[in-house]
């Protein structure tokens, strides 16, 4: 059964990069560039991992995140979480909102890779 | 009836009596013992030598011409007893706290130590008490005579008995009056022996009432029937001279300086004037109960031409009733000797320290504080001073003939001490007094007294008849009875008129055109408000070295025992390190005041001064507390001030911290935004060349597009970078305007064509050329960049089918204006406002722009004394660059 990630990413150049490394991984990616409408992809494309960008048109990735772990059954969906702003206060408000692995931009390919792998290996386990 | 010798034995036997009770009194007290020598009955009492021979004997004499017109005399201090008795409190608590020896003295202290005030009202206490005595001598004499008139011996004369009475008297005032130096010390015994006097006198008077209502008449059915039948039983008031004799009564009350001894100088304890404000009255009552039946049963019985004056004595005499004679004599004796005796005390202290002690001290020069012994001098002083003050009373009473009637001489002197009133009650209650104002107030009245009333009383020998008849020099407007033709006035009350009026008069407005020194304002201060000073403000400053000096002259005033004593305490005082106090302010205030109770006010601040040195206190010193109310007005004011400063500063840094807070605010979102917009590009940069470096078997056609991703993301770090600091520069202001001439037409041909090079977009420009051709006289290269950022905004965000941006100039009132107006669906309403604000990128950045142009043009129109702003309702979206044309002008 192929693994699905959802990449909620409004910089094309930074989806493209992520879609090539996890594809070549095995993963089917999904992307999506807006905010405003992100719960209601993610509850529609069901995915196993979501990306999710901070700063994003239309509402924050933070936000998302919050709205999110407040419905049925989306407690334990892995999240990762990047950001360009890094703030050491925005990985504390992350972690409150209930990120699963937060990330600040740039990153190297390895350590996306890495978190991805680990996430989605809790994920399965438990 | 008895010999002359007999009377004389008894008067000396009375006189030894009173010495014992003085004595006695006195050996109580400085034992501690005898608390009733404090107590508000004796304190009544003592003021009981407010009647005196005059009222003893002249109340009938008066009531036998006048009727009732002799109740005035007791009208007076009772009104003042029961309705200003509050004023008199707090005439006693000033005097108390002030040390006042006398009322000159207070006067004296009130107005700035002033001593020349303080000679005024001695002389004016002397010449006003000079009739009064002559008045005892008068009256003793008169009675003996009496006496006198049935003594076989002959040995009589009326000439010599009136000498031997005044010296007699003086040698009696000098025993008991000088004994203790310190006036301000009560005199327990003296004020004993007069209490003793008081109830003498009131028991002898109603003795003879007594006698007369049930011995003579009948009993009080017939005394009433008689007094019926009497001319003095009719009611006939003249309101002028009642209201006058009351008034005058009231107020020689309070200013005699004998009443001023006994009441101020003498009280215990402020708490008595309650008991005496009730009991005082309750006194007069009795001592007037038994006036009229005596007068009118002495009118019936005596022959006629017989002198009702000394019906008290001679009623009791024409009966055959010797020994109450006898007592009613020693009544008015008594009545007499303790009127002269305090009278005589409270003159010679006045005397002495307002006349003699000046005088002495500056024959002295600066060694007489601390070299002869100055208690002796003031001693000597006083009794030289009782025994002139006793040879005027003789002469007056010679002069004046002896004949006149006891009471006109005894209203005389009651004029001329109330010019005191205005003074004393303005001092007492009206800060704005001044010494000037008491001087010429005081000296008005003082001359209209001596020239309406007291000379024309003395008979031709002083003032001729022709100036009482036609006035001085034939001027009749200025005669002293009828002054500025006024006549047909009762003498006495014409002259209370005149001098009391004028004298107000003149001391309010002396007192309102001069102005008050510094140590006046102080001590006005002090008096007025008594009752919230508790203490005085500090004065005088001095050194250690002077202490000892202060000490020698506080001996030489007070005697050893009472300076040791005084030093010591003050010296325990201070903390007791040595046996001598510092002469700090405090002690020297509180050494001027225990020197001023033995020799005034204004010597002991001479005194001091002497030692201290300087003359007296700083002017600006006393100035600093001179007037208190001022100062704690000023003080208010500047607390106010100092609040409003407060409350201003605190709002001032309220809103400074709110504005750093905005600003760090602010900082921090322009921080986060800039990484944001570094880190974007980096991290393309970096996963792209990761995946070139990591990844094998990458198809050409990957590798040339990722390759184009990283140059794309490089240029716009690049571009970001470069407006940064463009955008700083131009904020700090450091940026240098490059001056130079071209026309608006060619620097937009030249921005058009650089925006649009290399742009695959399509984007059409129509422009107006005709209205382009104004010189511009700017920095061209800046000029140039807005139009760039301008037209490729529009290229960027423009999003018709088919984008075109108009051009259009304009010359409006010495501006140029151009706007740019693209045909695209334009900014949202709700963004408009942002848009110039950095970072504010309008609809995502799918133009790759970090959202600073808009912000650098507003920086670059305002370096160039233009603007850029957003026009609203164009269609598309609209932008119009001002730029004033007084640019151009002034260049060339």
């Amino acid at each position: 059964m192929s693994r699905k990630v959802l990449l909620i990413e409004d910089e094309p150049n930074i989806a493209e990069a992520i879609r090539f490394l996890l594809t070549r991984e095995g993963w089917h990616v999904e992307t999506h560039a807006e905010g405003s409408d992100a719960i209601e992809v993610i509850q529609g494309a069901n995915p196993d991992l979501v990306i999710l960008d901070v700063m994003l048109p239309g509402k924050s990735g933070m936000e998302i995140l919050r709205n999110l772990r407040e419905l049925e059954g989306m407690q334990h969906l892995p999240v990762l979480m990047l950001t360009a702003r890094g703030q050491s206060r925005d990985r504390e408000m992350a972690e409150n909102a209930g990120v699963s692995r937060f990330m600040t931009k740039p990153f190297s390919n390895a350590e996306v890779l890495t978190a991805v792998r680990d996430l989605h290996a809790q994920a399965t386990r438990s | 009836m008895a010999t002359l010798n007999v009377l004389i034995l008894v008067c000396l036997g009375y006189v030894v009596l009173l010495f014992g009770v003085a004595f006695a009194a006195d050996r109580m007290a400085a034992a501690g013992r005898g608390a009733w020598l404090r107590s508000p009955l004796i304190y009544t009492l003592s003021l009981s030598i407010y009647c005196t021979a005059w009222t003893f004997y002249g109340a009938v004499g008066n009531a036998a011409r006048s009727g009732l017109e002799f109740v005035t005399i007791y009208l007076g201090p009772t009104l003042v007893m029961l309705s200003w008795w509050w004023g008199l409190r707090k005439l006693v608590r000033v005097g108390r706290t002030q040390r006042v020896t006398s009322i000159a003295d207070l006067i004296s202290s009130r107005y700035g130590k002033s001593n020349t005030l303080a000679i005024c009202v001695t002389i004016l206490a002397v010449l006003g008490g000079t009739p009064y005595i002559a008045l005892q001598l008068q009256s003793i004499t008169l009675s003996f005579s009496i006496f006198a008139e049935a003594d076989p011996s002959g040995l009589y004369r009326e000439g010599s008995s009136v000498f031997w009475v005044a010296a007699g008297l003086a040698v009696f005032a000098i025993l008991f009056g000088t004994r203790n130096l310190d006036a301000n010390e009560r005199h327990h015994g003296v004020v004993t022996a007069i209490a003793l006097e008081s109830v003498v006198k009131l028991f002898a008077l109603l003795a003879v009432g007594v006698f007369v209502v049930w011995g003579v008449a009948g009993g009080i059915g017939p005394m009433m029937d008689r007094i019926d039948a009497s001319e003095i039983g009719q009611w006939n008031v003249d309101a002028g001279r009642w209201t006058t004799f009351i008034f005058l009564s009231a107020a020689a009350f309070i200013c005699l300086p004998r009443m001023f001894q006994v009441m101020v100088v003498e009280n215990a304890d402020e708490g008595h004037l309650r008991t005496a404000a009730w009991a005082f009255p309750l006194y007069l009552l009795l001592m007037s109960l038994f006036v009229v039946p005596i007068a009118v049963v002495g009118l019936d019985l005596m022959p006629e031409g017989s002198n009702p004056d000394l019906f008290v004595l001679t009623v009791p005499l024409s009966q055959g009733n010797d020994w109450l004679a006898m007592l009613s004599f020693i009544g008015g004796f008594s009545s007499a000797t303790s009127m002269v005796i305090v009278t005589a005390m409270a003159l010679s202290t006045m005397v002495s320290n307002h006349l003699v002690m000046p005088i002495w001290l500056s024959t002295q020069g600066g060694a007489g504080s601390v070299s002869g012994d100055v208690r002796n001098v003031v001693l000597m002083a006083r009794r030289v001073s009782i025994a002139v003050i006793m040879a005027l009373g003789y002469y007056y009473y010679r002069l004046s003939g002896g004949g006149a009637a006891l009471a006109s001489i005894g209203l005389v002197a009651f004029a001329g001490i109330s010019q005191i009133l205005p003074a004393l009650v303005g001092g007492l209650f009206w800060r704005g007094a001044t010494r000037t104002g008491a001087l010429v107030g005081l000296t008005v009245g003082f001359v209209l007294w001596i020239y309406t009333l007291l000379l024309p009383g003395m008979g031709g020998a002083i003032m001729p008849d022709s100036v009482l008849q036609n006035g001085p020099f034939g001027w009749g407007w200025l005669r002293p009875q009828a002054l500025f033709g006024i006549e047909g006035m009762d003498p006495m009350v014409h002259s209370v008129m005149w001098s009391l009026a004028l004298n107000t008069a003149a001391f309010c407005a002396a007192s309102l055109l001069s102005f008050p020194s510094p140590l006046e304002r102080l001590q006005g201060a002090q008096f007025v408000n008594v009752f919230d000073h508790s203490v005085s403000p500090a004065g005088w400053t001095g050194s250690v070295a002077q202490s000892e000096d202060l000490m020698i002259m506080t001996q030489r005033i007070l005697g050893s025992g009472p300076a040791q004593e005084f030093f010591q305490h003050e010296a325990e005082a201070q903390g007791g390190r040595t046996s001598l106090p510092e002469p700090t302010p405090g002690f020297l205030e509180r050494l001027e005041r225990e020197l001023s109770g033995s020799v005034g006010a204004a010597t002991a601040h001479a005194m001091i001064g002497q030692i201290v040195g300087g003359s007296s206190v700083s002017v600006e010193d006393l100035l600093a507390v001179a007037d208190e109310s001022a100062e704690l007005l000023e003080y208010s004011s500047q607390l106010e001030a100092k609040s409003a400063e407060l409350s201003r500063t605190a709002r001032q840094l309220r809103e400074a911290n709110t504005k750093l807070t905005q600003i760090s605010e602010q900082k921090d979102g322009f921080l986060s935004q800039v990484s944001h917009e570094l880190r974007t590009p980096m991290t393309s940069i970096r996963a792209f060349s990761e995946i070139m470096r990591d990844t094998d078997g990458l198809s050409a056609e990957e590798q040339t597009r990722y390759a184009a991703i990283i140059h794309d993301e490089a240029l716009r770090l690049t571009r970001l970078l470069d407006d940064l600091l463009d955008l700083s520069v131009l904020e700090s202001g450091r940026v240098s305007l490059n001056l130079g001439g071209d026309t608006l037409g060619s620097i937009l041909d030249r921005a058009v064509s650089s925006a649009l090079a290399g742009s695959h977009l399509k984007l059409k420009i129509r422009r107006a050329r005709p209205s382009e051709r104004i010189p511009l006289n700017t920095d061209l290269d800046r000029l140039g960049q807005v139009f760039i950022n301008l037209i490729s905004n529009a290229q960027k965000y423009c999003d018709a089918d088919e984008p075109v941006l108009s051009i259009s100039a304009h010359d409006v009132g010495g501006q140029v204006v151009i706007d740019f107006t693209d045909n695209g669906s334009g900014i949202p309403p709700e963004a408009q406002s942002m848009v110039f604000e950095k970072f504010a990128r309008v609809g995502g950045d799918k133009a790759g722009g970090a959202g600073l142009g808009l912000a650098i043009c507003r920086e670059i129109m305002q370096r160039l004394g233009g603007e850029i702003s957003y026009l609203p309702g164009q269609g598309g979206a609209a932008f119009r660059v001002r730029l004033p044309l007084a640019h151009r002008q002034a260049a060339q």
